[in-house]
């Protein structure tokens, strides 16, 4: 019975969002006030109707209820009740109900916390979440419907999840993921309303800029935490591969990236505006096309989920609808927009520009990369591969302009800045970034390469950039102790992005340049040193978990004769799909990790064994995690939170735009 | 019965799709392969990362464990031990597997563009940030007739207002 | 009121969308499998190679073997799959009067002797490859597959995956009548 209620609330949730993308517009058309304010009823009807859809399902999980297709091939009663709870969302039907779910969880929170804005603008915004609501809800349940029985004849047990999604992992990256993706829906909502109404101003920029950053900042941290996982989950040592999956998560925050940058000059200074809006379209769109891409089955991928022709149609047919319509009405409509801010080459305007300009230089390898090889093969060139290297080098190419930029950009003045002045602090940050440059390859570097001077140049460069702009504004007015008090959360929230980078780049370049493999064949007793470390391996054990078994070699690693770490690296077999998996021992380190992987048996009874020593590979996800930090410093901004600000604002950059757009 | 074989059917499909999820292998492949020196072993760790193995999902033959790819690594490791070049590999497999074993596409009429579009694009933006800048009327003059009442109007009203 | 050239410039995303909705959507509606790779050795003779018949170890083969009459090149294993159910379809073609030469892949001599003994064999020649040599060099990533191959020795096309009614006659047979 229960199945079919969440179903019935799945389809109630359908029609709530039909009637959420109608009649507010309607209303907005005839001034019928009672149908504009009805948007924010219908939002919070749909999301009860599909959080209840969601519930249901995931309690027909816990309950082990096999009768439902969906729990049937996805889960097993000898999992844990957490794997079993993460696995609703472990394939394409239930991943979907967790995308429209979190969907209306944004609508809701746009709802509530738009009060300040005028109610009109609310009542467009939800029609159009509403429009994307419904559309998805559809797709669910005409295509991909989680409750489908598969009575009278059910299994007794289920067919287990995927091992390699039985993890910690997986619990918490795709809502991660997925909070970003369907984040960037408020932006495109808001962009889209902005339009409908012919009013892109300043306001609209401070609108949607928190929901932007929101949305970006989920991003982030889920795609870390996905390169995380597949880090020392596949046992490849890895963490990120290029794989068309990975590709459709970066192309949206490489768009959302650079519509957080731009929606700050929006705001601030009025230009950029049409610009501003393409980009907010183009990053919820690249969502929706990372959607098509691993759900269609048109690439090969890692994982891609089962793929499905019709599947595939229906989200094309929806993308065309959705992305061609906004691009038409942005054609239309971002033709009346005039942007008449004044600014000079030399200004931070020019400076951010460039940034969004070399971020979507970024997009375009990404998309082509992604989608070459499919043309390529259809117009009878033939099957190509784009892979790591290609991507590897066209990133470091980019990464150059875009960090030295980044570096020098954040000095420069709004309007118009006298290149004279920057001289001094340019040179003062070069000579301090090759001096730290110096420095820490000397003690962390084993020898050097050209790309590893200048990945570790290029973070560097940053940091000091950022630590001088810092000094540089605290002392504008204060004495340093006091004026970095007063810095503004904004401020600080750039400083932590671009900090981030930086801690990021830095990371890349020494697991890229310095990492050590090695394959080698150990019988228990033997033991191997480099680097400094002794591994000696110990033993192996029988492994028994609840729905697997396996063996766990053990190994102690010592550095100068003194113990520092214990090693479990676990060979699995799952019982319920006979998959053997590696479970990797990783010891983690602020400056190294240590990384053992078991391989067979060998017929003479030793292990192939391989393992990694990967230098600062931490800071490759502590620094996603740092600009997050500086994301959520954003949102906190008085500037986004004070009451008194509402619709009708007035400061002074909204006014001068009035006038100008009169 | 009709229905019978019809669940029946609906739950072999459902398996048969739900193995195409993360259908690759999970296993990491690990093998020990002695080299000659230092140089064939970078040359070859190199080449296993650079070859695509055909069979897969998405693998290079060094992460997968599928039979092809044990056989691509030791015909690599037979290849890369007669001394034969990193570029003398890649031909061999391509010649054979065609383009698709290699992660490094070649440059024909489309793939030209992998490299031709971002910098096209770079270009382009440049320009039209440049035109942008010089498109701004000089100050002052920015102002049609009509706004430049407007301009004064909220002047006087400014003036009015500072003054009671 | 519009500018006309501006609405034309914004057009440009929508434009560039709507070509690349047109490229996503054709391997959708023709059901391409990405999966499926063509042949590199499409145009060239088959490579040389030496290797035993499957029922006489004493018995070898080189490339000669391919020139004089149209043929295919079926290559199969016992652990595969679809080749049991492709083999039905290959002794009916055989029945047809086409010549077939087989190509054992990585298997066991004996189980594939007892599967064709079993099953019939279709084979004009039937070639073992156990340790995959010649399965190297014609680039097969996954049995069963099967080569069309000229009189002159020429390989035309590959096809990969089982072989029948609809794959043959909706494709091959036109490829193989065209073939000299």
């Amino acid at each position: 019975m229960l199945p079919e209620i969440g179903q019935f609330t799945l389809i109630l949730a359908c029609i709530l969002s039909f009637l959420q993308m109608v009649y507010p517009l309607y209303g907005v058309q005839t001034g019928h006030q009672g149908a504009i304010r009805s948007a924010r009823i219908l939002t919070i009807l749909q999301f009860i109707a599909v959080a209840s859809s969601f519930a249901i399902l995931a309690y027909s999980f816990l309950i082990n209820d096999f009768t439902v297709g969906y729990i049937a091939t996805n889960s097993n009663s000898a999992m844990p009740w957490y794997f079993r709870l993460s696995a609703v969302w472990g394939a394409h039907e239930g991943s979907l109900l967790l995308w429209v779910f979190l969907l209306a969880g944004w609508s809701i929170a746009v709802a509530l916390m738009s009060k300040r804005l005028p109610i009109e603008s609310v009542a467009r915004v939800l029609a159009v979440l509403g429009l994307l609501s419904f559309g998805f809800y559809l797709f669910v349940i005409l295509t991909s419907n989680p409750f489908e029985r598969t009575l009278p004849y059910f299994p007794i047990d289920g067919r287990d999840l995927n091992p390699l999604l039985q993890d910690f992992g997986l619990v918490i990256h795709p809502p991660m993921l997925y909070m970003g993706y369907v984040g960037f829906s408020v932006a495109f909502a808001f962009a889209i309303a902005a339009l409908l109404e012919g009013r892109l101003d300043s306001a609209w920029a401070k609108w949607s800029r928190p929901w932007t950053m929101a949305a970006w900042m989920f991003l982030t941290v889920g795609i870390a935490l996905g390169s995380w996982w597949a880090y020392y989950e596949l046992g490849w040592g890895g963490w990120w591969f290029w794989d068309p999956v990975e590709n459709a998560s970066f192309m949206p925050w490489l768009a959302g990236t650079a519509l957080i940058h731009s929606l700050a000059v929006s705001e601030k200074r009025g230009v950029f505006k049409s610009w501003t809006v393409l980009l907010a379209l183009s990053a919820f769109s690249l969502s929706l096309l990372g959607t098509f891409l691993v759900r269609s089955g048109v690439l090969v991928s890692v994982h891609a989920f089962a793929s499905d022709p019709t599947r595939g149609l229906f989200i094309l047919g929806f993308l065309v609808l959705v992305i061609g319509g906004s691009l038409l009405l942005y054609a239309i409509q971002a033709s009346k927009v005039k942007s008449r801010g004044r600014y000079e080459l030399a200004s931070r305007e020019s400076m951010l520009l460039i940034n969004n300009i070399l971020l979507i230089a970024a997009l375009i390898v990404v998309l082509l990369g992604t989608l070459l090889p499919l043309v390529h093969k259809e117009i009878g060139l033939g099957s190509i591969s784009i892979g790591e290297p290609f991507f590897n080098r066209m990133f470091t190419i980019l990464i150059v302009p875009f960090a030295l930029f980044l570096g020098v950009g954040s000095l420069f003045r709004w309007k118009r800045q006298q290149l004279n002045d920057l001289k001094k602090p340019l040179t003062l940050i070069l000579i301090l970034s090759v001096l730290s440059t110096v420095l820490f390859l000397f003690i962390f570097a084993p020898f050097l390469t050209w790309l590893a001077v200048l990945g570790t140049f290029l973070g560097f460069w940053i940091i000091v950039a950022v630590a001088y702009e810092i000094y540089l504004r605290s002392t504008h007015r204060h004495a340093f102790s006091k004026g970095v008090m007063k810095l503004g959360n904004s401020h600080w929230a750039m400083s932590f992005g671009h900090l981030g980078l930086a801690v990021m780049i830095i990371g890349i370049t020494m697991t890229q340049n310095f990492s050590i493999e090695k394959d080698i064949k150990l019988a228990v007793g033997d033991h191997i040193t480099f680097e400094h470390y002794d591994f000696h391996f110990d033993q192996v054990k029988p492994l028994n978990g609840p729905n697997y078994t396996g063996s766990v070699g053990i190994f102690t690693v010592k550095q100068d004769q003194k113990q520092i770490a214990v090693m479990h690296a676990e060979k699995r077999i799952y019982t319920v799909q006979r998959m053997p998996m590696t479970e990797a021992a990783i010891d983690a380190g602020i400056t190294r990790d240590l990384y053992i992987a078991m391989g067979e048996q060998l017929p003479d009874g030793a292990w192939a064994v391989r393992i990694y020593y990967k230098p600062f590979i931490r800071w490759i996800w502590l620094g996603p995690l740092i600009m997050a930090f500086g994301g959520l410093l954003m949102i906190c901004d008085r500037r986004y939170r004070s009451k008194k600000e509402n619709g009708n604002e007035s400061v002074p950059t909204t006014e001068k735009e009035g006038a100008q757009n009169a | 019965m009709i229905t019978f074989n019809k669940s029946n059917l609906l739950i072999a499909l459902m398996i048969a799709t739900s193995l195409m999820l993360f259908s690759h292998n999970s296993q990491a492949a690990i093998e020990t392969f002695e080299f000659d020196n230092a140089q064939q072993e970078q040359t070859f760790h190199e080449l296993t990362k650079l070859l695509r193995c055909p069979k897969c999902q998405n693998n290079n033959i060094a992460d997968s464990n599928a039979e092809l790819a044990k056989d691509l690594r030791n015909k690599t490791y037979e290849l890369v031990t007669q001394g034969q070049t990193k570029e003398q590999v890649i031909d061999y497999m391509v010649a054979r597997f065609g383009n698709f074993v290699r992660y490094d596409p070649p440059v024909t009429p489309l793939t030209i563009f992998l490299w031709l579009g971002p910098l096209l694009f770079i270009v382009f933006g440049l320009l039209v940030l440049l035109r942008q800048i010089k498109k701004q009327p000089a100050k002052g003059s920015q102002l049609d007739a009509q706004e430049q009442e407007k301009l004064q109007k909220l002047l006087k009203q400014h003036v009015k207002d500072t003054k009671s | 009121m519009l500018n006309k050239r501006r609405v034309l410039t914004l057009l440009v995303p929508f434009i560039i969308f709507i070509i690349g909705a047109v490229l996503l959507a054709t391997p959708l509606l023709k059901g391409s499998d990405p999966s499926k790779l063509d042949s590199a050795l499409v145009g060239q003779a088959v490579p040389a190679f030496t290797l035993q018949d499957i029922y006489d170890e004493n018995k070898q083969y080189d490339a000669s073997i391919f020139k004089g009459q149209k043929m295919l090149l079926n290559v199969w294993a016992t652990w595969c799959p679809t080749c049991y159910a492709e083999h039905t379809y290959l002794n009916k073609l055989a029945k047809q009067g086409l010549y077939i030469v087989g190509m054992n892949y990585k298997d066991d001599r004996k189980k594939a002797i007892r599967w064709l003994n079993d099953l019939n064999d279709p084979y004009q020649i039937s070639l073992f490859d156990q340790n995959g040599m010649l399965g190297m060099d014609l680039g097969v990533y996954g049995a069963p597959e099967t080569f069309l191959i000229d009189s002159k020795g020429i390989i035309q096309y590959r096809h990969v995956g089982d072989l029948n009614d609809k794959v043959w006659n909706n494709k091959l047979l036109a490829i193989y009548e065209g073939m000299e």
